[in-house]
């Protein structure tokens, strides 16, 4: 569904992304995970067509997007999140998902009934006429997937949606996410919470330093020892390897 | 019935204003009046950009001069007529905002670039028009006095009066209508945060644009209105700072983004500027001084304008965009 | 078509006013580069000064060049105040409201003079104001060639108070790092009112230095305003340097546009090169960085 190749993004001297390569596939809830400051967001960023990337391709359901215009990336069926929520502040919780839904529904009514329903859809159903200054962080991470969501995507990208929740939040919001993909929303998602990538993803591509170090199942990935070094420091994985042994 | 509702305070407001005719018979009161409500159009204008789209201009006097003169040009130079003047200048206008528009926001200019920018265009409208032969130069177009409705010019000011209150109404409701289309939506979002309303799909520079063009042919509307009634324009007047500065005013005062703000908030500027120069006795400037301080005063303590106080009274009642109040308790 | 030796004239008297203007623009690139706000009033408050240059001078017969010290140090005291008083807690920190308290603040100001002082337009003749120097066969001004000496030593002196004492070195700080700053025990509203207070300190001596050839009236401050921002702007917002030449350029081109496009027209290069500018190098001829 989308392909991502040898992808490089340079900002002057520093190289965020360095000859990325990675598959999603359709109807699958891929992961995308690595230490901070690896370059996800900013592969996102290229991903989603905010920024055009220095070298590579991507491409959409077989068609080259590299380069193409974030709203024109939304309206062929690419929805984003943003790991730093962006709420419209001074707009109600339904106005703020309207704006969403408006993509494919020109008429207010129209837009207004799947507004409602993508609130209900995330649990902010509630929450319709509150100003989107009043909600809470989880509530805000709900109403930027909730956005997200009324523009219809077909492939979702989640930037860290989880991440400031607490494990109770967390845990209401996987199922929600959960049953996007029963819906046939093929999802790709930045996570942090280990729990959560284990729990929900297929396949999950670890990035470090800008570059794809791994890739499988979370099982396989968890295991992988330069994904153990990339994260804990190089050595880590024999130390740890080592600690196993010794406790053995 | 439900879809109607919206419209209501703009319609009461249309009947207010369509009376005050037959309760007023001082020319200086329905002076005051056309004058007054020429601006809050104008400033409605200013405000469906910098009070739904965020984008503050500080020259928009850019498009009221440019509807003025482009109507005069229109009937002295080329010998049409005013009605056609009128449609001339208010698209003139919507061209001017296409142009600055497109030069600016292209450009990515924002927030107070975008202000600078805007006044710059204006004042170079003002230098030009100033300079060159067609607008009359320094000394100004007279229009020449020809009264009768077919040339919009009406021999007694309650007759003015209406038509600018007819129009004033028209745009009112138009503003209220895009308030709650798909465009209006888009506007407020990029307002709000560009990044995230280009996520949703909303081209950011084509809603700009159109928001542009349309504000500068209203204001530009404005300017026509402007010449008609006043049938002189010269560069001062129509591409002036003081036009610029009171649309902005108007809007601020009366309510960033609301429909009935800047009608509120230009009846209440001119009602304080008159008595602020009844106090003085006559002093220069001293309207001018008090519109500088209601500004400030306005900014620091009144984010929501006049219409704002409203409706933060109304809050307690079930309105709809009041109900923060389950789920907080 | 003109001689050579008129546009040299030309030239060195653009380059001249443009020392002073580059004065008048390093007040609003100072309060720029640290406070990060565009003060709009910054060309009313210098109208107010050159007022109060005549005013200094009607009442107590004082040559404008010998107001520098007084003036200065009384539009510090009315800068600091003003953004202390009333930029600052006014507009709640938000871009545009400080932007529109500015606004708000030049039309008080501008009215206020013309309340005051009539819309006349005055000027303030000195025993130099109309003598010449003769440079080869060029004329040059002595009051500007005064003003410009005034200035570039004005200029120098706000660059060593910036490096070299704890307060510039304070006022450099918050520009750079302002949380960092306020962690090291700097009161940023303090540093922010003093660098509007020498924002305004220079708008002082400039109004000293124009006095005796430049002409004042209660609405000039708009003119002045614009060329202060196409001047900042092209030389780089926050840019001491780029001030400094941004001012020297646009002197030239104010006084060869009025050679060669006249007196009403010759206006619109000034404006030209602001949007051309904005439009295309919003980071400034010279920097870097926005």
């Amino acid at each position: 569904m989308l392909t991502v190749d040898n992808v490089t993004m340079r900002f002057g001297g520093l190289t965020a992304v360095n000859d990325a390569s990675m598959q999603v596939k359709a109807g699958s809830i891929t992961g995308l995970i690595g230490p901070n400051g690896a370059g996800k967001t900013t592969l996102f960023t290229i991903v989603s067509g905010f920024l055009k990337p220095t070298a590579g391709k991507v491409a959409f359901e077989g068609e080259t997007i590299t380069g193409v215009a974030a709203h024109r990336l939304a309206e062929r069926g690419i929805g984003r999140t943003f790991q730093i929520v962006k709420p419209f502040a001074g707009l109600s919780v339904l106005e703020n998902i309207v704006v969403g839904a408006f993509l494919r529904h020109p008429r207010r009514p129209d837009a207004e009934r799947l507004a409602a329903a993508v609130a209900e859809k995330v649990g902010l159903g509630d929450r319709l006429d509150a100003p989107a200054s009043s909600l809470t962080v989880a509530g805000r991470k709900r109403l930027e997937l909730a956005r997200a969501l009324a523009t219809e995507p077909r492939l979702l990208l989640l930037d860290e949606v989880l991440a400031g929740l607490n494990p109770s939040e967390v845990r209401d919001i996987l199922p929600v996410i959960r049953s996007l993909r029963d819906d046939g929303i093929t999802i790709l998602m930045i996570e942090h919470v280990m729990q959560a990538v284990v729990s929900l993803c297929d396949e999950v591509f670890v990035l470090a330093q800008g570059a794809i170090i791994a890739r499988g199942t979370p099982a396989e990935v968890v295991a992988d020892q330069k994904v153990i070094e990339a994260y804990l420091g190089h050595g880590a994985a024999a130390r740890l390897k080592g600690g196993e042994a010794a406790d053995a | 019935m439900r879809t109607l509702r919206p419209y209501l305070p703009v319609l009461v407001l249309g009947v207010l204003l369509a009376l005050a005719p037959l309760f007023v018979t001082s020319n200086v009161v329905l002076n005051f009046l056309v004058f007054t409500l020429t601006v809050a159009l104008a400033a409605q204008g200013w405000n469906l950009l910098g009070g739904f789209g965020g984008q503050f201009s500080f020259g928009h006097a850019a498009f009221f001069g440019t509807g003025a003169y482009a109507s005069a040009i229109w009937q002295m130079q080329l010998g049409f007529d005013a009605w056609t003047g009128f449609v001339a200048g208010t698209l003139a206008g919507a061209l001017a905002g296409l142009v600055i528009g497109f030069l600016s926001f292209r450009a990515g200019l924002r927030g107070s670039y975008f202000a600078l920018v805007t006044l710059a265009f204006a004042e170079v409208f003002r230098v030009l028009a100033n300079s060159s032969e067609v607008t009359g130069g320094a000394a100004g177009l007279l229009l020449p006095l020809k009264i009768g409705a077919e040339n919009l010019q009406f021999a007694d000011r309650a007759t003015f009066l209406g038509f600018v209150v007819a129009l004033v109404i028209v745009v009112l409701l138009l503003v209220q209508w895009i308030r709650g289309s798909r465009f209006g939506a888009q506007l407020v979002a990029l307002r709000e945060n560009e990044e995230a309303a280009r996520a949703l799909g909303v081209d950011v520079l084509v809603v700009k644009l159109k928001a542009i063009c349309l504000s500068g042919a209203i204001t530009a509307a404005a300017g026509v209105l402007y010449l008609q009634y006043f049938l002189f324009i010269d560069s001062g007047i129509a591409y002036g700072t003081w036009i610029s500065v009171e649309v902005l005013l108007a809007a601020i005062v009366g309510g960033l983004g609301t429909v009935l703000g800047p009608v509120v908030g230009a009846l209440a500027l001119h009602g304080v500027g008159e008595l602020a120069k009844s106090l003085a006795g006559g002093l220069p400037g001293i309207d001018l001084a008090v519109y500088g301080a209601v500004l400030v005063v306005a900014v620091a303590f009144l984010p929501g304008g006049l219409v704002g106080i409203v409706r933060r009274r109304d809050r307690p009642r079930p309105v709809r965009d009041a109900a923060p109040v389950e789920g907080e308790a | 078509m003109y001689s050579a030796d008129i546009i040299i004239e030309a030239l060195l008297n653009g380059l001249l006013t443009g020392a002073i203007y580059a004065l008048v623009a390093l007040g609003l690139t100072l309060v720029y580069g640290v406070l990060h706000i565009i003060n709009f009033a910054h060309g009313a408050l210098l109208a107010a000064a050159m007022f109060a240059v005549l005013f200094v001078n009607q009442i107590l017969g004082l040559d404008p060049y010998v107001q520098i010290p007084l003036l200065a140090v009384i539009f510090f005291g009315l800068g600091y105040g003003l953004q202390r008083l009333v930029i600052g807690p006014a507009s709640h920190g938000r871009d545009e409201n400080i932007l529109l308290v500015t606004l708000g603040l030049s039309i008080i100001i501008e009215n206020l003079l013309l309340a005051g002082f009539g819309s006349d337009t005055r000027s303030l003749n000195t025993d130099y104001s109309f003598a010449v120097f003769e440079v080869g066969p060029y004329l040059l001004g002595q009051a500007r060639v005064f003003g410009a000496a005034g200035a570039l030593a004005t200029a120098a002196l706000l660059w060593l108070f910036l490096s070299r004492s704890d307060t510039g070195k304070a006022i450099r700080a918050v520009a750079r790092e302002k949380i960092g700053a306020s962690l090291q025990g700097i009161s940023v509203g303090h540093v922010y009112a003093v660098t509007f207070g020498l924002g305004c300190a220079c708008l002082a001596v400039a109004a000293c230095l124009l006095l005796p050839t430049f002409y004042v009236n209660p609405r000039i401050g708009s003119a002045y305003v614009l060329v202060a921002f196409t001047i900042v702007v092209l030389g780089g917002m926050g840019s001491i340097v780029g001030a400094m030449l941004g001012g020297l350029i646009i002197g030239v081109v104010e006084s060869m546009s009025g050679l060669f496009l006249g007196e009403s027209l010759g206006q619109i290069g000034i404006f030209l090169i602001f949007i051309l500018a904005l439009l295309f190098k919003p980071t400034g001829l010279f920097g870097a960085k926005a």
